[in-house]
């Protein structure tokens, strides 16, 4: 008994929208997630991946079976059907990317909300540390977003603090051609390596000197672009332990490939010996335990 | 009814008869439509294998993962030169200046464009700016700012290279503007009596809708470059924040005409494509009304997605939500446009000929491209991907898989009716087998590459990825070596092709029912009244021509 077509269709759809979960869930094409909101970028990732890979097959399995089932016989010298369209049909597959994409749409709204993409400035938990902020933005340009302390502008990486509430860590960042350069305001580090402690709340004060940089790290889902002009704040927290690269990802220049250097996330002791052994004046930090990891810097 | 001749009335006999004639034609001052067509087409092609040879160094630098292969500053030139050859100087000149000059006239049923020398003019400034740009190389240095030529980066690069590399782009995009102005009057004002707009072939719409963004947004890309110009020689501080100026005031203006670029590379495409596959399954178009709307639409919303390629630079919550929604939104018209393709495959009579195959390649590829770009319009994941090679692949899926593709069926589709002459199948599908696995080798990894780590635009990377670019360099050697049988075909065929006759394909727009190549006046005698140009299926057809070969 042969199968009415719009069974063969629905059944056929809901294979393609189960391969397409199938592919999401266990297909990993990202690298670890090392910080607060790359789980939740993961999630996003499995979503599109899956809505993706459904309607690419779909489609292309569509075109295939047209082309093998409406093939011409040699000889064939006849035309197809003469149908010049069906408004329904138009309705339908006009309906179905509008739906798709607005699910697409508002649901990455709603993870860019949780990564804290949304929230105003002056809301969220970190206190930066204002020095100086030379801005010269031209007005309604760029967020001019004043800091819960009054200082001065910043532009803001539009990635809010996520996770645990405990204090924020303050990092100067200057890029350069082709180096970051950190500075830790409270104890005076200077460094070429960025030491972070696990699971708190990292605020980076960037600023370009020359020309436009990026600061990327790949384990974090997180970018910003450091333009000369425009300070910019960019915060996140790490939760997993490792030393992962921080990567220039805006052309700088002959040596941009080489700009490259590394996050170390570390266990908060780990971290405040390190602080302890690299601040230029003694500082009063508590060593309760002694480190057990080795100093890196 | 299909077909009826009536005397021309409006469109205005050719005049400049002191032509040079035969092949010496393609080196003059031509005002023929289907000259500078044609003077287009291989004078895009020359500057296609030169940017292809740019590719080529790129990928060799990349086959390891130090940058042992030329000095870093050869490769910024070489990646700006390969960005700029390409859009500049071959898509955006093939897929409107040839196609659009070779075919507008005979869809409009006219005898030649609205503006002839305008038209010569237009094709007459790309060789010397095409020149200009490659000459920069020799003279000191080229650009190396990559072919957005962010300040203040373009504003610290070897100044010379970086005025030339603005010089020519000025010029080419006047080339464009004056390209765009023909087109809107020809489709316009030029049509033959009795035929309404909306009995126009497809690709009259497309060229419509391409013309109207470049004449909308490309004078703001040469205001931006007269601006970026200024700030290099005599030092002004527009985008130079040192100087007070803001370098992302730059990038919405780069922008506001490079993302309506994009769809200047791909309108067109569109376009062809719609003439082609209704010929090959002998089925009319399907949904010509939808797909008219489809063009309208992207045109509009392609005015106002432009910051998606600015969400790492600071930009604002409320832009980033405004773009994400008008970017997303721009896949419901592109899918109207893909639905209506297959639906215009599905019962026909398909003939799977080398034209149909890169027709069928630009379908698979473009949605690949199209899914990417619906997940890059999304803020929260394009902060990631941004800038890596997961865009590289992106919008090569989308130029290369896309728009490259369908010239190359379209080459193969038109073939006859340029030279006269049928091109060889067994070579085509030879092209088009190694072209689809050699692209698809060649980027699809680069998806992988992107997400893991690998930023675009650099000369060296994390010894991770070796292998992953040594695939895609295999890649792009595979389609090296497929222009190969591409170029023996188009040459041996010109001379020893089968003989087409007028229609081989049995096809129904008006390009067809004449001679092949056609006369200096395209049609003798009146231009056809093709209102139905996608009629197959009806009766009764037009009988011009004898059907030679399929
Ligand atoms: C379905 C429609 C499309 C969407 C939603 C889309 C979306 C995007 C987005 C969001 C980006 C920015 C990625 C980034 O830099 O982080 C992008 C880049 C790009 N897209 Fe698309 N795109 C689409 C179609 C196209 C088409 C039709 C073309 C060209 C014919 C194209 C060519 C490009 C190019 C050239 C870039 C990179 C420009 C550069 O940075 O050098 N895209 N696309
Ligand atoms: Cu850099
Ligand atoms: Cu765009």
């Amino acid at each position: 008994m042969p199968i009415p077509a719009a069974i063969l269709t629905l059944g056929l759809s809901v294979v393609l929208v189960l391969v397409g979960l199938w592919v999401g869930q266990n297909v990993n094409m990202l690298p670890i997630d090392a910080s607060a909101n790359a789980p939740v970028y993961d999630e996003l990732f499995q979503v599109l991946f899956s809505i993706g890979t459904s309607l690419l097959l779909g489609i292309v399995g569509l075109l295939i079976y047209s082309l093998v089932r409406y093939r011409r016989v040699a000889g064939d010298t006849g035309d197809g059907l003469p149908i010049e369209g069906n408004l329904p049909l138009e309705i339908f597959w006009t309906a179905v990317p509008a739906i798709v994409v607005l699910f697409i749409g508002i649901y990455s709204y709603d993870i860019y909300e949780r990564m804290g993409g949304m929230a105003p400035l002056n809301d969220h938990s970190v206190h930066v540390m204002q020095a100086s902020a030379d801005s010269s933005i031209a007005a309604g340009m760029a967020m001019e977003a004043s800091q819960g302390s009054g200082g001065p502008a910043r532009i803001w990486g539009g990635i809010s603090p996520t996770g645990s509430g405990a204090a924020a860590v303050n990092v100067d960042v200057t890029a350069m051609q082709f180096a970051f350069i950190f500075r830790y305001p409270e104890s005076g580090i200077i460094s070429g390596e960025l030491h972070v402690p696990v699971g708190q709340t990292v605020a980076l004060n960037m600023e370009a000197k020359d020309v436009i940089h990026a600061f990327w790290v790949p384990q974090f889902r997180l970018k910003q672009d450091v333009i000369p002009g425009q300070p910019t704040l960019l915060s996140f927290t790490a939760t997993k332990e490792g030393r992962y690269p921080i990567i220039c990802a805006e052309l700088c220049g002959p040596y941009h490939g080489g700009m490259r250097s590394t996050v170390v996330v570390e266990d908060p002791e780990t971290y405040s010996t390190w602080v302890t052994k690299n601040s230029p004046a003694p500082l009063p930090v508590s060593v309760s335990s002694a480190p057990s990891a080795p100093l890196q810097s | 009814m299909t077909l009826t001749l009536s005397p021309p009335t409006a469109t205005p006999e050719p005049q400049a008869p002191l032509q040079p004639q035969g092949w010496l034609r393609y080196f003059s001052f031509s005002v023929d439509h289907k000259v500078i067509g044609l003077q287009y087409l291989v004078c895009g092609f020359i500057f296609y294998f030169i940017g292809g040879a740019l590719a080529g160094m790129i990928r060799t630098e990349l086959w390891t993962p130090l940058s042992d292969f030329m000095p870093r500053e050869t490769y910024n030139e070489v990646l700006t030169m390969h960005g700029t050859v390409m859009i500049f100087l071959w898509i955006v000149p093939v897929v409107n200046g040839a196609f659009g000059n070779y075919l507008i006239p005979f869809y409009v049923g006219a005898r030649d464009m609205a503006f002839p020398r305008l038209n010569a003019v237009a094709f007459w400034l790309i060789p010397p700016a095409g020149l200009l740009l490659i000459s920069s190389y020799f003279i000191g240095s080229a650009s190396q700012s990559g072919w957005t030529a962010y300040p203040p980066l373009s504003l610290t690069t070897p100044a010379t290279g970086q005025v030339i590399w603005i010089l020519s782009v000025l010029l080419l995009g006047g080339s464009s503007i004056f390209g765009g102005i023909n087109f809107i009057a020809t489709i316009l004002k030029l049509r033959r009596p009795g035929l309404k707009l909306l009995q126009l072939p497809m690709f009259c719409w497309a060229l419509l809708g391409t013309s109207i963004l470049v004449v909308l947004s490309t004078p703001v890309l040469a205001g931006t470059l007269v601006l970026l110009s200024f700030d290099i020689i005599a030092h002004t501080g527009f985008f130079n924040p040192a100087l007070g100026g803001n370098a992302v005031v730059y990038q919405h203006l780069f922008w506001f005409y490079s993302h309506p670029a994009v769809y200047i590379m791909v309108l067109p495409a569109f376009g062809l494509v719609s003439e082609i596959l209704p010929v090959h399954a002998r089925k009319p178009l399907f949904g010509y009304i939808t797909m008219v709307y489809s063009i309208l639409a992207i045109v509009v919303l392609g005015l106002v997605v432009w910051a998606h390629h600015m969400f790492t630079s600071g930009t604002p919550p409320w832009m980033r939500l405004f773009f994400t929604i008008a970017t997303s939104l721009i896949a419901v018209p592109t899918g109207i446009k893909f639905f209506n393709w297959l639906a215009t495959l599905w019962g026909g009579k398909i003939a799977l000929n080398t034209a149909m195959l890169f027709s069928c390649g630009f379908i698979v590829n473009f949605v690949f491209g199209g899914i990417t770009g619906v997940a890059l319009a999304q803020v929260p994941f394009d902060i990631h991907v941004h800038d890596t090679y997961f865009v590289v692949a992106h919008f090569h899926y989308i130029v290369y898989g896309g728009t490259v593709f369908v010239i190359f069926g379209s080459v193969y589709h038109w073939y006859p009716k340029f030279t006269g002459r049928m091109a060889n199948e067994t070579l085509g599908r030879l092209h088009f087998v190694l072209t689809f696995i050699g692209f698809n080798l060649c980027f699809a990894p680069q998806h992988w590459l992107g997400l893991n780590g690998m930023p675009r635009r650099v000369a060296e990377y994390d010894p991770q990825f070796t292998f992953i670019n040594q695939l895609s360099s295999v890649g792009a050697l595979l389609m090296a070596i497929s222009t190969l049988p591409f170029l023996i075909n188009m040459v041996y065929s010109a001379f020893a092709g089968e003989k087409a006759g007028d229609n081989p394909w049995r096809a129904l727009t008006p390009e067809w029912l004449t001679s092949s190549p056609p006369p200096v006046e395209n049609w003798k005698g009146p231009a056809p009244l093709v209102t139905h140009p996608y009629g197959y299926g009806e009766a009764p057809k037009p009988q011009t021509a004898v059907a030679s070969s399929t």
